[in-house]
């Protein structure tokens, strides 16, 4: 499973490395630069501005001064935040972003199996019904209608919690839900239909035939079987949180880097929005290779080599 | 041994039904999807005809009425009228009397020390709310009556930020949404279809290479990628479709592979080719219609994720630009303005979700009645 796992770390670089490229060419190909304004500056202004920043030098030496500060984790700098360098920017939103997606995460899958288990164990019923129809309600709602519904009710006409912000516990509670709740959905339909699976499965007739209590059957023996599903699914989680907290940073006004991508995106400050590209897709491929090494560690059958 | 008489093959008398009759037949009896069907066709229509038969224009701005609440009676409401009537008559320098308003038409009693003037009606005329304003002198020429016309406006779902009827936008928001969703749609099943049929028709080291390609285009973060071609290109709709569309295929292209190759394999196909069929002919006539019931499915699963992904864009103000309006914007607005007029946040988001929800459920539904699995 080692070899396997640096297999997969070395087969991701060949990947970031056609990230870079097509997010660097794309962004010198685009039309107008980053220091186009309604008052065109003076040639030597310009001339200086554009030496300043390496935009005079030829495109193949750009990209390798862009590859070679990017490995030194320099992703150049801000051409908006006139002070700032974009890893600086970028590591003041990462903690936010993270906390933010991780709560996010656990809510999903704690209430999502929690969901999703009892529907399954009680098939059929009122329950079943209820949760199927949250999970629907959940899985058609985007993040962007539940986010400021969630923020209109909470925060404004009940003002049990506060409408944005970052840093206090209770600033959390709006965000994390409005970002968990679809992926919940999910979770709990995945769940469901997984564990009634398992439940009719030979192995837990033989758990409940030796006579071990229900609550060890389902926890211990059904569960198991029925969470793998979930796991698969964890990548697509995590890209969809990755979006998602886009748009609850903004709703929610959290400094993170959802929103300095779509600020960056709005002023055209080019190399603030590459280097979120860059972090993103890091974190895409790295998530996605401890979800493939987890999955193996957890069913067996599953055998790399 | 006892003879065994086998059953006589049961006599076929009704004709037999092809795959898309009974798919219809199972869809008719699913109320969640037929429900969503009718709503869906009330939408589309809505999106198609709803801006040319709205009695305001989407961009029409009323300055008078900036986020006026959603009301059954027109606008300006009654108790508005008299001090309209008020403001405009001020400079008339006339005694302003009883106001009395029915239907439609407002009748001012004026009185004067000096004789009245009948041009005065102009003052009323002027202003917005009136119109056709007549003066009735009395005979005297010191008191008389100015009837107007009382400008009256349905905003049905109220007013937005600029005073536009909130109505018109969400109709002509609809419009945009289908129109995106079915354009990127046929986008990516265009590019989907093909890819996917190429590889899985042509099959060995071809289709390694090729389905290699989607499996890393799977595992990149898209969405981040569509921001970077909207904010390096520029914000227009077409190139909204196409990058929106590019981004959709990769699902396409692998359910169509899939089938491609297990179709190559089956015996209608290896006899078509026995009986020296070309291959285009079997493509035309054996793979595309077979394939064309899992392809029809995640089309209409495709569109809502199609309408979110533009709603999401615009949503984040890089999507169509202004006076063109799109869900996605009216729920941004919504949100900004939800303390003061939560009906902007309501409507838009009451009608996304019911789109989305019935795309969804018609999908899920031609998902069970076209599903190979139970037939």
């Amino acid at each position: 499973m080692a070899a396997y796992a640096i297999r997969r770390l070395l087969g991701a670089i060949p990947t970031l490395f056609i990230i870079v490229t097509i997010a660097f060419f794309m962004m010198r190909v685009a039309p107008g630069g980053p220091f186009d304004q309604e008052r065109t500056l003076e040639a030597t202004v310009m001339a200086n501005l554009n030496a300043t920043f390496g935009l005079d030098k030829p495109l193949w030496q750009q990209y390798f001064m862009y590859l070679g500060n990017l490995f030194q984790g320099d992703m150049g700098p801000s051409f908006i935040y006139r002070d700032l360098r974009v890893h600086q920017i970028l590591g003041e939103g990462l903690p936010v972003s993270m906390a933010l997606g991780a709560w996010a995460l656990v809510v999903a899958l704690v209430f999502g199996t929690l969901l999703g288990t009892i529907a399954a164990l009680r098939q059929n019923s009122t329950t079943d019904f209820a949760v199927i129809a949250v999970a629907t309600f959940g899985i058609t709602v985007p993040n962007f209608v539940v986010a400021p519904v969630l923020s209109l009710v909470f925060a404004v006409i009940l003002s049990w919690l506060p409408a944005q912000g970052w840093g206090d516990w209770n600033q959390m509670i709006l965000p994390v839900i409005a970002l968990a709740l679809p992926q919940m959905a999910v979770v709990a339909r995945l769940i469901r239909g997984s564990m009634i699976e398992a439940l009719r499965s030979d192995h837990v007739r033989t758990a409940r035939a030796y006579g071990l209590p229900n609550r060890i059957v389902v926890v211990k023996h059904a569960l198991r079987a029925a969470i793998l599903p979930v796991v698969s699914y964890l990548g697509p989680a995590a890209a969809a949180l990755l979006t998602g907290s886009i748009v609850v940073e903004q709703v929610f006004n959290l400094p993170g880097i959802g929103r300095f991508f779509v600020q960056g995106a709005l002023n055209r400050d080019y190399t603030l929005v590459m280097g979120t590209v860059v972090i993103v897709a890091v974190f895409v491929v790295v998530f996605n290779l401890i979800v493939d090494l987890l999955y193996a560690a957890l069913d067996p059958r599953v055998r790399y080599d | 041994m006892t003879d065994t008489t086998l059953p006589d093959a049961p006599v076929l008398t009704q004709e037999s039904r092809s795959l898309w009759a009974t798919a219809m037949l199972r869809l008719r009896r699913n109320r969640a999807a037929m429900a969503s069907l009718v709503v869906l066709i009330v939408m589309l229509f809505a999106g198609i005809f709803g801006p040319l038969v709205a009695p305001h224009s989407y961009a029409e701005v009323y300055p008078e009425f900036v986020k006026v609440p959603p009301s059954l009676t027109p606008y300006p409401q009654a108790e508005a009228i008299e001090p309209a009537a008020q403001s405009a008559l001020r400079r008339a320098r006339l005694e302003i009397g009883e106001i009395s308003i029915s239907g439609g038409q407002v009748s001012i009693e004026v009185a004067s020390s000096r004789e009245i003037d009948p041009r005065v009606s102009r003052y009323i005329d002027r202003s917005d709310v009136f119109s056709n304003a007549e003066t009735t002198v009395a005979d005297d020429g010191l008191s008389g009556v100015i009837t107007a016309d009382v400008q009256q406006l349905y905003f049905l779902m109220g007013t937005d930020g600029n005073g536009r009827d909130l109505f018109s936008r969400i109709l002509i928001s609809l419009r945009i949404s289908l129109l995106i969703g079915f354009l990127a749609t046929a986008v990516a099943l265009t590019i989907g279809v093909l890819y996917g049929a190429t590889a899985g028709f042509i099959g060995g080291r071809v289709d390694n290479v090729m389905m290699r390609i989607v499996d890393i285009l799977y595992s990149l973060p898209f969405i981040f990628f569509v921001i970077l071609l909207v904010v390096f290109f520029g914000r227009n709709v077409v190139l909204m479709f196409i990058a929106v569309g590019a981004v959709e295929w990769l699902d396409m292209a692998r359910i169509t592979r899939g089938q491609t190759l297990s179709l190559r394999r089956r015996e209608f196909v290896h006899a078509a080719e026995a009986m020296g069929v070309s291959r285009k002919a079997i493509i035309r006539r054996h793979i595309i219609p077979n394939t064309l019931g899992t392809v029809v499915i995640y089309m209409t699963l495709l569109i809502p994720k199609v309408i979110l992904l533009e709603s999401f864009l615009s949503f984040l103000g890089l999507g169509v630009q202004e006076p063109l309006t799109s869900l996605g914007v009216l729920i941004a607005e919504g949100a900004d303005n939800m303390r003061n007029a939560p009906f902007m946040l309501f409507w838009p988001a009451l009608t996304m979700t019911a789109l989305l929800f019935a795309l969804n459920f018609l999908g899920d539904g031609l998902r069970d009645a076209l599903d190979p699995k139970d037939r």
